[in-house]
């Protein structure tokens, strides 16, 4: 490959048919609630882990719908459920954690 | 009683005005330049949020109405004051001398060819509101794909839009698209429906849990970034770009029909009759009530009123509601002079 | 897609062209990237359509491509463009045509400016003043070269030899147009046919036989954008943006783009001599590019001027594969040849991009 000094860069563009939602889609079997959030935020504004280490329940629902690993983001979960509890939806976020950490490993 | 009341518009607001005021006593005459009664509401499919059959609505109006003086096909041609009436002139060469006047002259639907980015009438599939209304209806409308892979609603069209010339929310539209992609889901239950909306605006009664029905049971895709430009790909299919602003990311995905959610504006034949009587227009385009919050029913002008949509964007029951009560209005106008 | 909508939109934004006497400026970069370009504007205007076409050698650059590379200050660039105006008012003109697509965007914008503060002209009236004893008038009509190519696209088909047409199957070339961004973009109203839906290239296709290629990327820059491309690490970022519209345009397989900017033409033309040593992909069929013109050289082919008077033996796609399509004739041994005949030296040639 000749050497231009520069290359073409990567589309930060989300395709969504080409994404895989695989991960999601088992999600919303077992957890229906998980469709419902509205991306208000207040998982993450509460998160005891978000402030050290990035992680947002939000992005975690909105990286699984846009086919993205979550799973670095979620290794830093100290499962507290203080998410849960301020879930204007009700989505038992603690649980979606489990159930998106159970699909990984299978 | 030997008052003559004219209802311009036979939607719906003017369909339950006449019906009250058939029962306050009063003949009145609706003047409808469409063909037959009904407005917007008769070419709609089903209403949100409980999907009653539009139909169902203007039926039952229409017999509520049977005692007064309809006339379908006619446009109002000047309206003038005399002493203390009006004088109405109908393209039918017929002419009253009306002691009250009521504007139920509703809205028009946003022009989307005005949005050209969205190729409204230039690309294969791109519909609005109104068409996919029409085609849940029966109307064949070959833009409309018969076994989508994939649908879109673009909210806001012409809506919260100050370079169309609109800055108003036009109200029912985001739940309109919430009930539109939900009978689309029920149509076709294996496409994936995508909702494009800048804010989700679910004031009204149980509109909020038709949103969230529309999420968990129906898994409609919500993104929120309003859809920049649209393009056809060599299959005819609609090619969308949006920002997925929850992401912070440009987006695109490839559709089989584009819904465009068109907002309402005034109705434009207001614009020719509302100088004549010197009607003010408010800063929106719509009518401008006497005042916003106390004196929505009355224009600036004594014995002419307004109900429905031709001061703003209102839903069917606030429009029914408004009816109700400009009949009242005009029922204590004519009776105290 | 819908044609008559189209139709529609294009009615919308028609803009005055006069048929006669314009006063010409030049691109700063249009005679070293395409060199017969802005001379085939000429000889057409003035030799075959008979207009009168003035032009004064003391006419500089318009300020714009400083101006959008960030390094000159708008009311510098203003009295630059102020002098222009003096110059055409000196030689009794009111029609300014300007050949590059940022001059005409630079001087759309700044009338416009002028328009809205006019304390502002009034005060570049007073810099040009100092600076060098001028006055002017603002131009009446303000054109770019291709508005008038447009205007008069039925006149050259008429006059035109060759039609884009397949000489084998009789089929319409399939044509991608792709107008600069400062055409049309900041002031659709000054625009042939707006800025969503462009007129003024795609007018010229259809009056010389060809069909106009409508893709989802067309609205796309070429990717140029001055800065992106003037600082050597960021033109990963403009070959990237070429790139994406090549991806979009592929399945349509046209067999040429036709262009009115001087940037443009350029990085469609050599990006993808880029992108096939860096990705091994081309875009035409049997290993060569998509060759892009400007429309002075299609209506220089069009008109019967020999391919290698047009210059297009500078271009880095071939172009033969085009010409055999439609059947003008060449003499491959002339490529490299000079005017004078004289031995202009080859290129290299590309490892992937097939080229002759």
């Amino acid at each position: 490959m000749a050497d231009f000094g520069f290359r073409l860069s990567k589309s930060s563009t989300l395709d969504l048919d080409r994404i895989d939602t695989k991960v999601y889609d088992r999600l919303c079997d077992t957890d229906p609630d998980a469709r419902t959030c509205m991306a208000c935020g207040s998982c993450s504004a509460t998160c005891t882990a978000a402030p050290f280490s990035g992680m947002s329940m939000r992005k975690v629902i909105l990286g699984l719908q846009r086919g993205q690993d979550v799973r670095p983001m979620l290794s830093n979960c100290m499962l507290c459920g203080k998410c849960t509890m301020v879930c204007p939806r009700g989505i038992n976020t603690r649980h979606l954690i489990l159930s998106i950490c159970r699909i990984y490993d299978r | 009683m030997n008052k003559n009341i004219v209802i311009i518009g036979g939607g719906v607001a003017g369909m339950e005005a006449a019906k009250q005021l058939l029962s306050l006593g009063y003949t009145p005459m609706i003047v409808e330049k469409a063909q037959s009664l009904g407005g917007h509401v008769a070419s709609w499919y089903k209403l949100f949020p409980d999907m009653t059959p539009a139909s169902a609505i203007v039926d039952q109006l229409r017999k509520d109405i049977s005692g007064a003086n309809v006339f379908t096909g006619t446009k109002v041609v000047s309206i003038s004051k005399d002493r203390e009436s009006y004088a109405v002139v109908l393209d039918n060469g017929v002419s009253i001398s009306a002691q009250a006047i009521l504007f139920a002259t509703g809205f028009s639907l946003f022009d989307a060819t005005k949005k050209e980015e969205y190729g409204y009438g230039v690309y294969d599939h791109v519909v609005t509101n109104g068409d996919l209304e029409a085609w849940f209806n029966g109307k064949a409308d070959k833009r409309i794909s018969s076994s989508p892979k994939a649908v879109g609603f673009v909210h806001c069209v012409g809506s919260r839009d100050l370079k169309a010339g609109n800055s108003q929310c036009s109200k029912v539209c985001c739940t309109t698209a919430i009930k539109q992609a939900i009978e689309m889901k029920e149509k076709f239950p294996e496409a994936d429906i995508y909702c494009f909306y800048m804010d989700l605006r679910l004031f009204g009664k149980k509109y909020e849990d038709f949103y969230i029905n529309a999420q968990r049971d129906f898994g409609v895709h919500f993104i929120r970034g309003r859809v920049s430009e649209v393009g056809e790909t060599i299959d005819g299919r609609i090619q969308v770009k949006a920002e997925d602003t929850l992401s912070g990311k440009p987006l695109k995905v490839q559709l089989d029909t584009l819904v465009l959610m068109s907002g309402m504006v005034c109705n434009k034949s207001v614009g020719e009759l509302a100088p004549q009587v010197r009607l003010d227009m408010d800063d929106d385009g719509f009518l401008r009530s006497k005042d916003n919050i106390y004196d929505i029913l009355r224009s600036n002008r004594p014995g002419i009123f307004y109900a429905g949509a031709c001061t703003g964007t209102k839903t069917v029951p606030e429009t029914l509601a408004e009816a109700r009560a400009a009949a009242v209005e005009i029922h204590n106008y004519l009776r105290n002079g | 897609m819908i044609y008559e909508g189209k139709q529609k939109i294009w009615s919308d934004y028609q803009k005055e062209i006069p048929d006669d006497h314009w006063y010409f400026v030049r691109s700063c970069i249009r005679q070293n990237f395409f060199p017969a370009s802005e001379r085939m504007f000429t000889e057409i205007t003035r030799n075959r359509l008979g207009k009168d076409i003035y032009e004064n050698p003391y006419h500089t650059t318009c300020g714009g491509i400083a101006y959008h590379c960030d390094t000159i200050p708008q009311e510098t660039v203003m009295t630059i463009v102020a002098r222009q105006f003096a110059l055409m008012t000196e030689a009794g003109y009111e029609n300014y045509v300007a050949s590059c697509i940022t001059s005409f965007g630079n001087y759309a914008e700044i009338l416009e400016t002028w328009r809205e503060f006019p304390e502002l002209e009034a005060r570049i009236r007073e810099n040009l003043w100092k600076a060098c004893k001028k006055e002017f008038n603002k131009p009446k009509n303000l054109a770019h070269t291709s508005d008038l190519i447009y205007h008069w696209r039925e006149k050259i088909a008429e006059l035109g030899k060759f039609r884009l047409v397949d000489k084998e199957t009789g089929e319409p070339l399939r044509i991608v147009e792709h107008i600069g961004c400062h055409y049309a973009k900041m002031f659709p109203h000054k625009a042939v046919g707006g800025a969503e839906y462009p007129y003024v290239l795609a007018g010229m296709v259809e009056s010389w036989g060809g069909q106009v290629v409508d893709y989802p990327e067309r609205r796309h820059c070429c990717g140029y954008g001055f800065r992106q491309y003037h600082v050597k690490a960021n033109r990963g970022y403009s070959v990237s943006n070429t790139h994406k519209k090549f991806e979009s345009m592929e399945p349509f397989h046209p067999d040429a783009i036709i262009t009115n900017c001087p940037g443009c033409p350029y990085f469609l033309d050599r990006w993808q001599y880029v992108i096939a040593e860096q990705t091994g992909k081309t875009y035409g069929r049997n290993g060569f590019g998509i060759p892009v013109f400007t429309y002075e050289e299609i209506a220089g082919l069009i008109l019967g001027y020999d391919p290698w008077d047009l210059g297009l033996q500078l271009h880095q796609v071939a172009v033969e594969p085009f010409l055999d399509k439609i059947g003008i004739e060449y003499d491959p041994k002339a490529k490299y040849l000079g005017l004078n005949k004289e031995d202009i030296m080859r290129p290299e040639l590309p490892t992937s991009l097939k080229c002759f």
